[in-house]
């Protein structure tokens, strides 16, 4: 039986670390690799690089930082933020990220996904959606919203729909954040996160509120997510890998503790 | 000096990087007398059998790895070199290098709730020693990424299992080829420890 896992995001920003509260006020915290190779110490079952600046110009920093990490971290990590192309996601993929995250640019054009997952396979084309709570209407039926650009332009588009089409347009896993919950350590959006994760046959990894080991507990059991993903609860040292690991196999969930 | 092979089949840098990491040389070719002529061995990638061993073929590589075989050159297999080294694989029907008596077959799950891939972390228990899995604790766990896996023949060739809506073999060895599906350049310290047993294997069943 596959174990439950526990994601570290590390936001970077020009090869450094940086730490946004809903994806607005940002300062940098220290360098992601010195980081990222502590939590991989520490039995972090994944990393997520999420690229903040998203900017071409930053392309090649962003490749060079990848082959950095590849050769510090051996765990499956992926790498996000500002992919639009085919191109992009191989470039990355090469340099030694086992999976790419896509979010925006897929919003624009849907066939991004498609493209992506049949150049390199779609176990290493994760979706990443950011939503909000909305009234549900007869375009949003499930009540939560896409929204793009870091999170500040919403989009109109139906999450749960958005979700489906994902899967079916060849993504392997979905991020799903929650615009709401994001920064506020108050837990993750449940109800949110079951509704997809009951909705997809792929895995979800739940994303935003992450604020105390109880949180984690409750969105691999009610939210149903595969995955639980968080950072700034380990950034500034609230918590270590090892203690939100051992909090949920004592609570009789299956994770990796052997490393 | 550790030899990989370089067919077209996936990430073979994070392989290299795993084993610069345990301090151990290793050089990338698609060269078939690199191969022949190689002191180790690792068969590594990712992707599908039918594209993997037409690339085998028109490179000369899968007679190459065979003769390599022959010569009792201890070769390490990863994740699609785990089952193409058996006699066919259902991943397009495809007739594969038959190092091994087997077959290469998907999952089949009924269960819903069981995701194909099967990816994630997952627990691998040895069912027979080998050098090469030697320390491997119960609960140990290693990094899988998969919708095939190989099924050797005969039981005795199976090493390690994994269970995902039933035990399926993710370890299988015959003489001097070990093979395993999950990676174990992605697995950690664990994982490491395998690539580094691997370099100081000798090809037996006692070394």
């Amino acid at each position: 039986m596959l174990s439950k896992r526990l994601v570290v995001c590390l936001d970077v920003r020009g090869g450094k670390l940086a730490k946004s509260i809903k994806f607005v006020d940002t300062k940098d915290i220290g360098d992601p690799i010195a980081k990222a190779r502590q939590y991989y110490e520490d039995g972090v079952d994944e990393l997520v690089f999420y690229d903040i600046t998203a900017s071409r110009e930053n392309r090649d920093i962003m490749i060079n930082f990848v082959e950095e990490v590849a050769r510090q971290i051996f765990i499956p990590f992926s790498v996000g933020g500002g992919i639009r192309s085919v191109e992009d996601a191989t470039r990355l993929r090469n340099a030694g990220a086992e999976k790419v995250n896509v979010n925006t640019a897929a919003v624009k054009r849907k066939e991004l996904i498609s493209e992506i997952a049949r150049a390199i396979g779609s176990q290493s084309t994760i979706l990443s959606m950011d939503i909000r709570r909305v009234e549900p209407t007869q375009e949003m039926p499930s009540g939560y919203e896409m929204v793009v650009n870091g999170g500040v332009t919403p989009t109109g588009i139906d999450g749960l729909w958005w979700a489906k089409t994902g899967e079916e347009l060849g993504a392997g896993e979905l991020v799903i954040n929650s615009i709401d919950a994001d920064g506020t350590k108050d837990g993750y959006e449940l109800n949110l996160t079951r509704m997809i994760a009951d909705s997809v046959g792929i895995p979800v990894i739940a994303s935003g509120g992450a604020g105390k080991p109880e949180h984690l507990y409750d969105v691999l059991t009610e939210g149903h997510a595969d995955a639980a993903l968080v950072a700034s609860i380990v950034h500034y040292g609230e918590y270590t890998c090892r203690s939100l690991k051992e909090h949920l196999h004592n609570r009789g969930i299956k994770v990796r503790l052997n490393y | 000096m550790i030899t990989i092979i370089d067919y077209n089949a996936g990430n073979i840098k994070s392989v290299q990087r795993a084993c610069a990491e345990v301090g151990v040389q290793a050089i990338v070719t698609s060269d078939p007398t690199t191969v022949t002529s190689a002191e180790k061995i690792i068969f590594p990638g990712v992707g599908a059998a039918p594209s993997a061993m037409a690339y085998l073929e028109k490179k000369g590589l899968g007679v190459a790895l065979t003769k390599a075989f022959e010569a009792r050159i201890p070769i390490l297999g990863i994740c699609l070199g785990a089952q193409i080294i058996l006699d066919s694989s259902e991943e397009g029907n495809q007739k594969c290098l038959g190092l091994v008596p087997g077959k290469t077959v998907r999952f089949r799950i009924r269960n819903k709730l069981l995701k194909i891939p099967h990816m994630g972390w997952n627990e691998v228990k040895v069912v027979q020693p080998h050098p090469l899995l030697d320390g491997i604790q119960p609960g140990d766990e290693f990094y899988f990424v998969h919708s095939f896996y190989p099924q050797p023949a005969d039981k005795k060739d199976v090493y390690a299992v994994s269970s995902h809506g039933g035990d399926f073999c993710a370890a299988l060895g015959s003489r001097n080829l070990f093979a395993m599906q999950f990676h174990p350049e992605k697995s950690g310290r664990l994982g490491l420890q395998i690539l580094e047993r691997f370099a100081r294997w000798d090809g037996t069943l006692t070394g």
